[in-house]
């Protein structure tokens, strides 16, 4: 037990250093996807810090674990992880979307380490990894991959075609995390466009269903482990999230899908999140 | 092994790589008994995946399996592997670079009876302005045994445009195949025609029964792209005019391509395509292409025009 909180304390600590990377990688006056990035921070130190098989000196590593943000907006969290882990300098977090800069506004594997390919186009990311899990597969590895969908982002068809094709294959090497934050880029997703009921449609589908809060430390972790324990059924975490979360001026705000921060704003989000400064 | 046709060439020559290389997949979609994909389906049933009548999911699936070191070839008619599926094509596997191979079985007009929604006329205009992309249309089943192959070990997104009907062959079995590199099946001096897939074979046939009134050139464009440019330029060079000819939109695909290389150099220029308009059902292929003037007789009428404003110029 003691090991335990002494773990989750660890994961919610690096989930702060991500969600100040991602902060930092807006930086000021030049909008960025603040709100869909920081609802996945808690998932994904989660699974950098605690679940992966990965390696950052070797990220063509054979048997690794693989992570794919089919909502590639969030690019920006990955980015943050990645840094944080190793991959490249930290330093490359300062120069997010300059031309010729390495971390592109959406994933692009020719040019960052540790992304495994290009997504963003959405919708498609689901697929991208159900062929990674089968190549997988394919190879006699153990290894998992994992595909970060948003709430919005489901309206696209191809999610489905490929939750028919993992379910029928019964891929249960592949691990879907649904940030489900509520907010896609014009609104609330029950009033813009309602993707719910979410567990009947995965199930029906061939999905196991796992339901947790997305920032509760010791829920993610569990998640993980069911996740990958034995069964032959593909896996999705609904993981219920804020969208934001941690910079109280953008929770539950739809203008920080892709918004701009302000000196004020940057200083105050990285004071909040640093505890210095309590969310109003 | 000699073959008449390409998707029974295509199939093969799959099965024959898939023995030697362990990476080589296949995936399908509700059409492998078409496509051909069936034969490496039955030879290697572990590397052949039937994706279900789902084109997108099938050609970003095929981009994680290149992804893990595989050599994933996606099967289906053009019109769907690549056209419903071009967005999955355009932001993974070209922009990524992929090692990702898209076959666009019964291309052009070659699926008669199916009409607009099955043919595809613009498949070789989308594929070539996708920066990354390589796109392969070879003349005849024995081009295409060899383009394959050559595709196969090319690390790279390519798309390759495949004729659904048997024809005889208008290249030696075993011709060795380079991409990018075309042809040249006939030599002469006044005229050259360019042509790719179908059309090369009846611009062979015009340029025989046009031999007593104009010597005529045949050039087997099979690599639309890269173009070989200076290569064109070259087998353009000392004739009087050039046609091009391909079962395609002329908006776009082969004919725009020379006529990009070519446009510094004053030479008149045909196209022999079909005039951006779709296709139709038709009871055979022949009446088909006649219906769209994609015959030896329009080439020959091409070639003449040709030869007769260059006269007069």
């Amino acid at each position: 037990m003691e090991n335990r909180e002494a773990l989750l304390a660890y994961l919610r600590d690096k989930a702060k250093i991500l969600r100040k990377n991602v902060i930092r990688c807006i930086g000021v006056g030049i909008p960025g996807h603040l709100g869909g990035s920081n609802s996945s921070a808690d998932l994904l130190a989660a699974l950098y810090f605690y679940k992966l098989r990965h390696d950052p000196s070797d990220p063509n590593r054979k048997d690794r674990d693989r992570v794919l943000f089919s909502k590639g907006h969030a690019a920006i969290l990955q980015y943050s992880a990645l840094a944080e882990c190793g991959y490249f300098p930290k330093e490359e977090l300062d120069h997010v979307k300059e031309i010729g800069s390495m971390l592109q506004g959406h994933p692009d594997f020719r040019k960052t380490p540790g992304i495994e390919a290009g997504t963003g186009s959405l919708g498609q990311g689901l697929s991208i990894g159900l062929g990674m899990a089968l190549g997988q597969r394919l190879d006699g590895l153990d290894s998992k991959t994992y595909v970060f969908l948003g709430d919005g982002e489901i309206a696209e068809g191809q999610i489905w075609e490929a939750a028919m094709a993992a379910g029928t294959m019964k891929v249960s090497n592949l691990i879907a995390i649904l940030d489900r934050n509520g907010l896609q880029a014009m609104g609330a997703v029950k009033e813009r466009f309602d993707s719910a009921p979410l567990i009947p449609k995965w199930e029906a589908f061939g999905w196991r269903v796992l339901e947790i809060d997305g920032h509760d430390m010791g829920q993610i972790v569990d998640a993980l482990d069911d996740a990958t324990s034995d069964g032959d059924q593909p896996v999705v975490i609904i993981a219920n999230t804020v969208k934001g979360k941690g910079v109280s001026f953008a929770e539950h705000v739809v203008g920080f899908h892709n918004g701009i921060l302000t000196q004020e704003l940057y200083d105050r989000a990285m004071r909040e999140l640093d505890g210095e400064e309590a969310a109003v | 092994m000699s073959y008449t046709n390409q998707r029974v060439a295509y199939g093969n020559t799959l099965v024959e790589l898939g023995r030697e290389n362990p990476d080589i997949v296949v995936l399908d979609a509700d059409l492998c008994g078409s496509t051909m994909g069936k034969l490496f389906e039955e030879a290697y049933p572990e590397r052949h995946f039937e994706m279900g009548i789902a084109e997108a999911n099938m050609t970003s699936v095929a981009a994680g399996l290149a992804q893990t070191g595989k050599i994933p070839f996606t099967n289906s008619f053009a019109v769907f592997s690549g056209g419903r599926a071009f967005d999955q094509i355009r932001q993974t596997i070209a922009i990524g670079r992929l090692n990702v191979k898209i076959c666009g079985s019964s291309s052009g007009l070659s699926d008669f009876g199916d009409g607009a929604t099955h043919q595809c006329v613009e498949d070789l205009a989308i594929f070539r302005a996708v920066p990354n992309m390589t796109v392969i249309c070879p003349a005849d089943a024995n081009e295409t045994v060899e383009a394959v192959k050559a595709i196969a070990a090319y690390d790279g997104p390519c798309y390759l445009r495949l004729n659904r009907n048997d024809y005889e062959n208008v290249t030696a079995e075993g011709t060795p195949f380079s991409i990018g590199v075309p042809t040249v099946l006939r030599e002469g001096t006044d005229v050259a025609v360019f042509a790719c897939g179908y059309m090369v074979g009846l611009a062979l046939q015009a340029a025989e029964l046009l031999k007593d009134e104009l010597s005529v050139r045949v050039i087997n464009v099979s690599t639309v792209k890269p173009l070989a440019r200076d290569r064109i330029a070259e087998l353009a060079a000392g004739v009087c005019g050039v046609v091009t000819a391909e079962e395609h939109n002329v908006l776009g695909g082969l004919g725009s391509a020379i006529a990009e290389v070519l446009s510094m150099s004053r030479l008149p220029i045909r196209f022999v395509g079909i005039q951006d308009e779709f296709g139709c059902s038709a009871h055979n292929y022949t009446e088909l292409l006649a219906h769209y003037g994609l015959t030896k007789e329009t080439i020959m009428d091409a070639v003449r025009e040709i030869a007769a404003a260059a006269k007069k110029g």
